[in-house]
């Protein structure tokens, strides 16, 4: 379920922000379109990011998605479980963050979605 | 965009649909590697009616279809199968066929969804000198593929035909199944053991429910997702990557199903020097050796970086528990256990080139 106190970008990804850092990852609705992950392409940390490039990917046995950062700033940490475990996204995507970033420009979290914004968001994509 | 006859219960199903060539098909129900997993393990069912099928008709059909496809006919009897590739003058493929020999003057061909009109439109215009019709019957047949070790037993339970006397790439007809007659044959693109089904076009639907409902939890229904990597780990060409107009069958490793006898055939002078002269190019199966799945179109890179192809098709094989592909590249790197490279967003990633199929199970042939 999408919670209120994560915010939403139009690509999928959640953004968790504790403090002045943010944790990413993809949503229910992505790992649902994607199916099945085989493979997560973590980016390296300390490599800083800017808002809407792509910093890794995910892929499914179908096919592969980008993640595309929502916010700016530097990775400081990965998720290094899901190099063996990548299903964990499929079962519990929002426990399964991808990547840490220490935000370099918080007011770019207002331009994400809100859970009730992202839910409409949703309804629309299908 | 084309439903098949089965569209409705795809959705009931709950299954992913996508356009596949024009088509809404379902490419995964449960998901892929747990359908790829019960074809492997017992059973799966799919929905194949995208398929097209053409009959040819009058005396010369056998002849014909002979003259249109690389591998050689002239020994098919009624009931067998044989699988060719199709070509163009200069070698390139029309398409891969199924030939289902159904009598004296009567052949079928079955051809890949996305290029029955093209195909229709190329045999329809070689006719000359034959005595032949050539009619697209696609739209009055379902298709369903039953695949797997437990296909046989699933299906058995549904007919009183002695589905054991149908030999590999051999088929029936006036199969009774449901009190609908159909034609059943043991061919499939699965790398298992399995029947294809072919029934009138109305009849498909309730068909694909009474086998899912007979095969219990033996069957699962599968999407297209499951039917790609389960053809990959076998190796078989899929039309569009390892076959096109621009790939000949030489060059993907399909010299078997070339016949270079007396019988002419298109395309027969070009795939005979490109033999002769050995190919340029090949389609080489290759595991990879490093993290990352190369996808269709990737390129491919030698150790001093010189690019010498790309990916026709890649992907995880969930049996195999390997991320591995096919590419065309020069058939100097071909050879099994050379080392490429294949630039998976914008890494080079090392990969080996392996021995072609990745899976192989034996099964009554």
């Amino acid at each position: 379920m999408a919670n209120a106190e994560r915010r939403y970008s139009k690509d999928h990804e959640w953004v968790r922000v504790e403090g002045n850092e943010a944790y990413i990852g993809i949503t229910e609705f992505a790992q649902d379109q994607l199916g099945d992950i085989v493979y997560v392409e973590l980016p390296e940390v300390s490599s800083s990011v800017e808002k809407d490039e792509v910093v890794c990917a995910v892929e499914s046995v179908k096919t592969a998605a980008d993640i595309i950062s929502p916010v700016s700033g530097t990775v400081i940490a990965i998720n290094e479980e899901l190099a063996d475990q990548p299903e964990m996204i499929n079962e519990d995507p929002y426990s399964a963050w991808i990547m840490q970033i220490e935000l370099s420009d918080p007011t770019e979290l207002g331009e994400l979605m809100n859970a009730a914004e992202y839910a409409t968001y949703c309804e629309n994509e299908e | 965009m084309k439903k098949t006859p089965v569209y409705s219960t795809h959705v009931e199903l709950r299954a992913r649909m996508i356009d596949f060539g024009g088509w809404m098909m379902p490419v995964q129900y449960s998901g892929i590697l747990e359908e790829h997993n019960k074809v492997r393990e017992s059973a799966g069912l799919f929905d194949v009616s995208h398929m097209g099928e053409i009959l040819l008709q009058g005396q010369d059909a056998l002849g014909f279809a002979d003259y249109l496809v690389t591998n050689d006919l002239c020994e098919m009897k009624y009931g067998d199968v044989v699988y060719s590739p199709m070509c163009y003058e200069n070698g390139g493929c029309v398409d891969d066929i199924l030939v289902y020999c159904m009598g004296d003057e009567k052949i079928m061909l079955v051809v890949n969804a996305s290029n029955i009109e093209k195909d229709f439109d190329w045999i329809d215009s070689n006719t000359n000198g034959f005595n032949v019709t050539v009619n697209n019957v696609s739209d009055s047949f379902s298709q369903l593929a039953v695949q797997g070790p437990k296909a046989q037993q699933v299906l058995q339970r549904l007919t009183s035909t002695e589905l054991d006397e149908i030999g590999f790439f051999k088929f029936r007809e006036n199969v009774l199944i449901d009190n609908t007659s159909a034609l059943v044959s043991r061919t499939g693109y699965t790398g298992e053991d399995g029947f294809e089904i072919y029934i009138e076009a109305t009849a498909g639907e309730k068909l694909f429910r009474l086998i899912l409902d007979e095969g219990g939890s033996d069957i699962l229904p599968c999407g297209l997702g499951a039917r790609d990597t389960l053809r990959m780990e076998s190796c078989l060409p899929l039309y569009g990557h390892e076959l096109t107009p621009d790939i000949t069958p030489v060059q993907a490793g399909l010299g078997y199903f070339i016949k270079l006898t007396d019988k002419p055939f298109i395309g027969k002078a070009a795939i005979k020097r490109e033999m002769q002269e050995k190919p340029r190019k090949r389609v080489a199966g290759f595991e990879m050796m490093d993290r990352g799945i190369a996808r269709n179109g990737y390129k491919v890179y030698d150790r001093d970086k010189k690019e010498i192809g790309f990916v026709t098709s890649g992907s995880f094989c969930p049996t195999l528990s390997k991320n591995m592909g096919l590419a065309l590249i020069d058939a100097g790197h071909a050879g099994s256990g050379n080392t490429i490279f294949i630039e998976v967003r914008k890494n080079l990633i090392e990969a080996n080139t392996v021995k072609k199929p990745f899976y192989k199970k034996k099964y009554k042939k």
